[in-house]
């Protein structure tokens, strides 16, 4: 197979990678551009382990071709902190509810729960529950995960009512 | 969160709060609290970096080639075409291993066979996954590429592909020496004559499944060679197999280095070697560094699972509800080899009878030999099986006496003072009375069936479950403290963390003794060359075993430097406080930091008078002039006892925790289906160090639980594992089951550091029992076999049918 060089753009930082055909978007993140945020989980699609968005959706880094992803935006975890490591509200959440315990699911499941409530601005526990269906924790229960998503949701709707939290 | 009695530190001499930690006034300033730590700041920040995410300049992939029979010999092995493959730079076979051999200390047992591993097959394969070869190449997919390369000729042999079958006169053996791998037995009384002459008699036969452990991160790990020291960085819970992988090249313990990773956790399945061996084996040979991860579907196939267990009871009881007599016997899968089998076997054993008084008992159980994969450690260790055993007969019993639950529980529960079967005395409280009305106060109000067809039921599942290693095994682990000239303190430690916060406990502990702010406190935990051996994480030892030597290093430190402070403050040594990064006059430091930001915990602002105190930087430098040293290593030891595995009596555990599970379900009687409408949990977990983190210890046992409950198995058949893919392993989603609503106790009376008893592994073992409790309750037969799929849940409601015709 013959490499191919493309353009991935990893929280707005642009990267020429030489890729096979058959690289995913994980083995690229992780092993070309050192992006420990983004982990191999099972490759098959199911623990969400490497979900990262693609153009603001979250995609399983696993089941996304590196090619696919060229000339798109694609946001890790620490795509959303801001400068000095400041972090996301939602992370403070993650923090203060210890909703994180091993830490392995935890780059994944805020990825996929920041964009619910990007879609739903106020979600119900239950609808938080289904959006994270394809986001497994084996530590935590999700009870604590659970807390901290609906403590943003209420914080970013305080913070900006009738806004969609970003 | 509420205190049951007053605190009264088992063990030694009675201690104070005050001089439990040292301080002469006050209360805990950081103990009990939940601050955000280190190692939680940098997993939501995604900047940890666990055991696949290290790269090394020139660094090779390996892969593992693994049988893909369960029971076969092996006629012959071709490496060439692998060899050949442009990038690849080794595949080795048995040959290629210096010491062949990984051998599990004897665990005491009787009759124990000695057999060991072998690193690679040779010569014979017994179970599908066994590795044979191994291959390094300068890329991940030519790694694969090779391994498929490798060209194995098997002859297929007889299996064994469970324990019945095993046990059979003329079964084929997996090992030559026999399929029994070790018994256990526990006796006391006379348990054939009590049940004899027991008013009622009840019986059961109960099974249980091949479970995974599903932690989120495989098993991964990079080695490289490092001024001559085989140094490897991998996910495991125990440095210590630095030994072990010494004896496999042959090479002195020195020249191995084992470095843990905060892992993305372990449950147990990373307490055996996984990458170790093979890593080692391929730095050595190819002198450069070599990172190994495994795919989901190899660790689903071969990695270590949960024994699945046969257990046999007949308890015995008087009308009024009084246990007389426990017959019990325990029959373990041990797959193809040992690994930890024996212990695991010895804890069913010796948890075999719950939480309750058995004057008469009798107990054996053993590890059987299969073509199954290896099943070894994970959460509950033999002891979380056997509560599906004790408390189904309890509930059983219940019924069968027209008594209640609870009532019959109380009547036979434990006490401080009494003795277990193996005829140890339980020398600190048990507080299981309390846990079971407080879990089940949390389930409130019932719920109504949802619809027609549906029914709903009420369960309850209490444990005792040991905390610190088998008693014999003389555990001791040791810490290192040193503060710094600047005031800030470091720990060194051989603690593994397995995501549970090992780490951030020693620090919290420190922190409360020595005055030291958290954030001024840097750990360094993990490695078999740096820091001292606390021994692995497993059997929730950690907080005892290390939870201890850290609170005694830093008293003796802080006892050290207290004259100093003294000298420094003009007061007797005995009258100091140490809080927020000074030494004060006792009492002192409450007055001048009340009301400050996490209740005292941070120095005053900047500017703000310090009173009559001296900063932990002065008081460092003031012993630096005094050559008094500021860094001080301790070692704790754990009580030590024996046992006698002929007579089965002597001691087991150090101590165990207790709690209590209740739940409430609705059954769909037309489906089986099986939906959890409440859960909740009430342990003693003696003192909550953290209280964030034993919450989310107790939800997420009881989660996994709920999965080794109702959905989990791996499905073993003739050998072969069904559920390969990680989406036919089904664990639980944060859809499938409810919220899990905690009470803790807080009885102050553990063996841990101030009062504390472990709680990593006791909450995953109720659950099973809890739910089947439930069940039975709402369709009015009892659950035998796991998990409770919706089938089996129809099986015994067409068995109830053809029991009680309508």
């Amino acid at each position: 197979m013959t490499l191919r060089q493309i353009v991935l753009s990893v929280n707005d930082r642009d990267h020429e990678v030489w890729v096979l055909p058959s690289d995913t978007l994980l083995d690229v993140l992780h092993d070309e551009l050192g992006m420990a945020d983004v982990r191999y989980g099972c490759g098959e699609g199911v623990c969400g382990t490497c979900t990262v968005l693609l153009d603001g959706e979250p995609v399983n880094g696993c089941l996304t071709l590196a090619l696919q992803a060229a000339g798109r935006q694609v946001t890790t975890l620490r795509g959303l902190m801001g400068p000095g490591e400041a972090m996301h509200p939602l992370q403070e959440c993650f923090l203060r509810r210890g909703a994180s315990q091993c830490g392995f699911c935890t780059p994944g499941m805020v990825l996929t729960a920041l964009d619910l409530v990007r879609r739903r601005g106020q979600p119900s526990r239950e609808e938080i529950r289904y959006a994270l269906v394809g986001n497994l924790c084996r530590c935590t229960g999700y009870t604590k995960i659970l807390d901290a998503v609906e403590e943003y949701v209420g914080q970013a709707a305080a913070d900006a009512p009738g806004e969609v939290p970003s | 969160m509420t205190t049951v009695g007053p605190p009264q530190p088992a063990g030694e001499k009675q201690l104070t709060e005050q001089q439990a930690i040292g301080q002469s006034a006050g209360r805990y300033r950081v103990v009990g609290r939940s601050p955000a730590h280190h190692d939680f700041v940098d997993k939501v920040k995604g900047s940890l970096h666990y055991a696949a995410d290290w790269r090394l300049p020139g660094m090779l992939h390996g892969r593992i080639v693994r049988s893909q029979l369960p029971s076969a010999s092996i006629t012959g092995i071709d490496v060439s075409a692998a060899r050949a493959l442009p990038g690849v730079v080794a595949v080795l076979t048995a040959a290629d291993v210096p010491g062949n051999r990984i051998v599990e200390m004897a665990s005491g047992g009787l009759a124990e066979l000695e057999v060991t591993m072998p690193v690679l097959a040779e010569g014979r394969v017994r179970y599908m996954g066994e590795p044979v070869a191994v291959v390094a190449a300068v890329t991940q997919q030519i790694a694969h590429e090779a391994a498929e390369l490798v060209a194995v000729d098997y002859e297929e042999l007889p299996g064994v592909f469970d324990v019945e079958s095993a046990r059979a006169d003329g079964a084929p053996t997996v090992h030559e020496v026999g399929n029994t791998l070790v018994i256990w037995q526990i006796q006391c009384g006379d348990a054939a004559k009590a049940l004899a002459a027991a008013d009622v008699v009840v019986e059961g036969e109960y099974r249980s499944q091949h479970v995974e452990h599903a932690y989120l991160e495989p098993e991964a790990g990079v080695g490289w060679l490092e001024n001559g020291v085989l140094t490897l960085r991998v996910s495991t819970q125990v440095i210590e197999h630095a030994a072990t992988i010494a004896r496999i090249l042959q090479v002195p313990q020195s020249k191995v280095r084992v470095i843990a990773a905060y892992m993305g956790g372990g449950f147990g399945g990373k307490e055996d070697m996984t990458v170790e061996p093979y890593l080692a084996l391929l730095v050595w040979h190819t002198r450069r560094p070599v990172r190994m991860i495994w795919d989901r579907q190899e660790s689903l196939v071969a990695s270590t699972k949960r024994h699945p267990f046969i257990m046999r009871y007949r308890t015995g009881g008087s009308s009024d509800g009084t246990i007389t007599a426990q017959q019990v016997e325990i029959i373990g899968d041990a797959g193809a080899y040992p690994n930890l089998s024996p212990r695991v076997l010895f804890a069913a054993a010796a948890c075999a009878c719950g939480p309750y008084r058995v004057p008469n008992a009798s107990i054996t159980s053993s590890a059987v030999f299969t073509n199954n994969v290896p099943s070894s450690a994970f959460r509950g260790f033999g002891a979380m099986q056997v509560v599906l055993g004790y408390e189904s007969q309890m509930d059983l019993l219940a019924e069968r006496l027209g008594m209640s639950r609870t009532e019959l529980r109380e009547r036979n529960f434990l006490a401080k003072g009494d003795l277990l079967p193996t005829g140890e005395r339980l020398d600190t409280c048990v507080e299981i009375g309390q846990t079971m009305h407080r879990a089940v106060a949390l389930l409130g109000e019932p719920a109504r069936p949802s619809g027609p067809g549906k029914v709903v039921g009420r369960g309850i599942g209490c444990n005792r479950h040991p905390y610190g290693r088998t008693i014999w095994f003389r555990d001791k682990a040791a810490a290192w403290l040193s503060l710094q000239a600047d005031g800030t303190l470091l720990i060194r430690s051989g603690v593994t963390d397995l995501g549970a916060g090992q780490a951030a406990s020693l620090c919290q502990i420190a922190a409360e003794v020595l005055g030291a702010p958290l954030d001024d406190i840097s750990i360094y935990i993990g490695d078999s060359a740096l820091n001292p051996p606390a021994g692995g994480t497993f059997a929730t030892r950690q907080l005892y075993m290390s939870g201890n030597a850290v609170l005694h290093a830093a008293r003796e430190l802080r006892e050290r430097m207290a004259p100093v402070a003294a000298d420094l403050l003009g007061v007797p040594a005995d009258d100091l406080e140490f809080a927020a990064g000074r030494v004060w006059p006792a009492g002192a430091a409450g007055a001048a930091l009340a009301g400050g930001a996490d209740g005292g915990t941070r120095p005053p602002d900047a500017g703000g008078s310090g009173g009559v105190s001296v900063t932990l930087a002065e008081l460092a430098a003031a012993c630096e002039q005094r050559a008094i040293s500021t860094a001080h290593l301790s070692t704790w030891r754990a009580e030590s006892g024996s046992f006698d595995p002929r007579t089965g009596q002597g001691d087991t555990f150090p101590d165990y925790t207790y709690g209590t599970h209740a739940a409430e379900v609705e059954v769909d009687v037309e489906t089986g289906q099986v939906t959890v409408l409440r859960y909740a949990a009430c342990h003693d977990v003696g003192r909550a160090i953290n209280p964030m983190r034993v919450e989310g210890q107790i939800q997420g046992g009881a989660m996994q639980g709920l999965g080794y409950a109702l959905t989990e198995d791996m499905g073993i058949e003739d050998g072969y594992v069904q559920a390969a893919l990680f989406a036919n392993y089904l664990i639980p989603n944060a859809q499938d089951f409810p919220d899990v609503l905690v009470d803790i106790i807080e009885s102050g009376e553990g063996k841990g550091p101030l009062g504390a008893r472990g709680i990593g592994e006791p909450p995953i073992g109720n659950v099973a029992a809890t739910i089947a409790s439930a069940i039975q309750d709402a369709i009015g037969v009892r659950p035998a076999q796991l998990p409770m799929t919706p089938e089996r849940v129809l099986g015994l409601l067409d068995a109830r049918a053809s029991r009680d015709p309508a």
